[in-house]
């Protein structure tokens, strides 16, 4: 069967906030929900500069580890009204935040199970496409060894730029710090998916 | 153990590289390591529905805000949402942004001396049908100048972002005008290396589809990846 051709890519640019940014996104969960959690961090630019025009998006298994879609037939549970999708746009400091919870564990290839994980896309003026990362978790040391997708990667400061860290000081709720580096000498592990 | 299928991998030709050197803003937002390739799994397969999201009709019609009129020539854009196969893509989220007629933004960090209007927002979203058919009516944006390089101006252009089935079919996008004469002068048109698929960013005029008296029609088409032929093992 021939194929049609698919639709280029082209940047969000810098106005992208017109239509990305609206109130609650980045709340996959109310904030005081039991297991909540907060990932927070900033994008940063080739020169470390933040990046003030990014929006990240995320998606994710629910805790159970279960998506919410059809394609998703393992039989954990599904939560309502959790959708897994959140999306915020950086602010003048480059910084962005989600309010959400932990996903469990999924299904990789074969027989394997992955880490508990978010997949990421990052769009901001300056990128022509999205660029696409995984954000693990730092205190999931087991479950991180054992994931293959992880395992692609032997560098392990390179593997370090996809964990987000729990932070010892965290407030009401456990707080996760994860930094995005669009270029340069901490320059974040991206995927060709 | 279920089987799940892939996605079709991207081309190289159909789509923008990370830096292209005309469009200044990608040489510092761009990766240097390569992209490490990995295998689809139930992650990428999936991706956010928005089967919650509830929109109202007047989010699909840029041209009225609170029951006036914008400036400008009221136009239909209009179209579906398929996949490489040909098979629509049905309640897909559609979210659209766009200048006015003048070429102005309504952002604060757009500094055209170019008027604002104050009935024009220049944002919409849609879900596409059954059918994976969608249609909003707005108003043709005006060319603008930019600080990529002396006197620059992006072709008219409206900024579209759709979700598709799956993590792996997120596509965001500029939908064109047909016979722009600033196209061969813009780094982010140029920036696809494939002449047809720069084609494609293109829209068509459709004179079927205007209303007399009322509106001029637009039509496009979006080509989403589709599934590869080969399905995988996913879980015990």
């Amino acid at each position: 069967m021939s194929k049609m051709g698919v639709t280029a890519s082209q940047t969000v640019g810098p106005f992208l906030s017109i239509a990305m940014r609206s109130e609650g996104q980045e709340y996959l969960v109310p904030r005081n929900s039991k297991n909540a959690i907060k990932i927070q961090g900033i994008v940063y630019d080739g020169e470390g500069t933040p990046v003030p025009d990014a929006v990240i998006e995320i998606w994710q298994a629910n805790i159970n580890g279960k998506y919410d879609h059809p394609e998703d037939t393992s039989d954990n549970e599904l939560i309502e009204g959790f959708s897994g999708f959140g999306r915020s746009c950086t602010n003048n400091e480059g910084q962005f935040f989600f309010v959400t919870q932990k996903p469990g564990r999924v299904n990789g290839r074969g027989n394997s199970l992955q880490a508990p994980h978010l997949a990421v896309n990052i769009l901001a003026r300056g990128m022509l496409k999205q660029q696409v990362t995984r954000i693990y978790f730092s205190d999931e040391v087991q479950s991180n060894a054992e994931d293959p997708v992880l395992n692609q990667i032997d560098d392990e400061l390179e593997r370090k730029t996809l964990i987000a860290n729990f932070n010892p000081n965290s407030g009401l709720i456990d707080e996760y710090e994860f930094h995005i580096c669009l270029q340069g000498e901490n320059e974040t592990i991206f995927f060709d998916v | 153990m279920t089987e799940l299928e892939s996605y079709s991998r991207e081309s190289k030709k159909d789509h923008p590289p990370a830096f292209y050197k005309d469009y200044k803003s990608t040489t510092l937002r761009h990766p240097k390591n390569r992209a490490i390739k990995i295998d689809h799994t139930v992650t990428e397969v999936t991706g956010p529905l928005f089967s919650s999201v509830k929109l109202e009709s007047s989010e699909g019609d840029l041209s009225i805000e609170n029951g006036k009129e914008a400036q400008g020539q009221r136009i239909f854009v209009s179209g579906r949402v398929l996949d490489e196969g040909g098979r629509p893509v049905p309640n897909t989220l559609i979210e659209i942004w766009q200048c006015n007629a003048a070429g102005r933004y309504l952002h604060p960090n757009d500094q055209h001396p170019a008027p604002l209007d104050p009935n024009f927002v220049g944002r919409g979203r849609m879900i596409s049908n059954e059918k994976g058919e969608y249609k909003f009516t707005t108003i043709k944006p005006g060319a603008y100048p930019w600080g990529n390089h002396f006197n620059a101006w992006r072709p008219a252009h409206i900024h579209f972002s759709l979700f598709g089935p799956a993590f792996v079919t997120r596509l965001v996008t500029q939908m064109y005008f047909p016979d722009d004469p600033l196209f061969a002068f813009d780094p982010i048109f140029n920036s696809i290396p494939s002449e047809s698929a720069r084609k494609r960013m293109i829209s068509e005029f459709d004179l079927d589809t205007t209303e007399p008296d009322f509106a001029l029609s637009f039509k496009f088409d979006f080509v989403l990846r589709g599934r590869q032929a080969t399905p995988f093992e996913n879980g015990a």
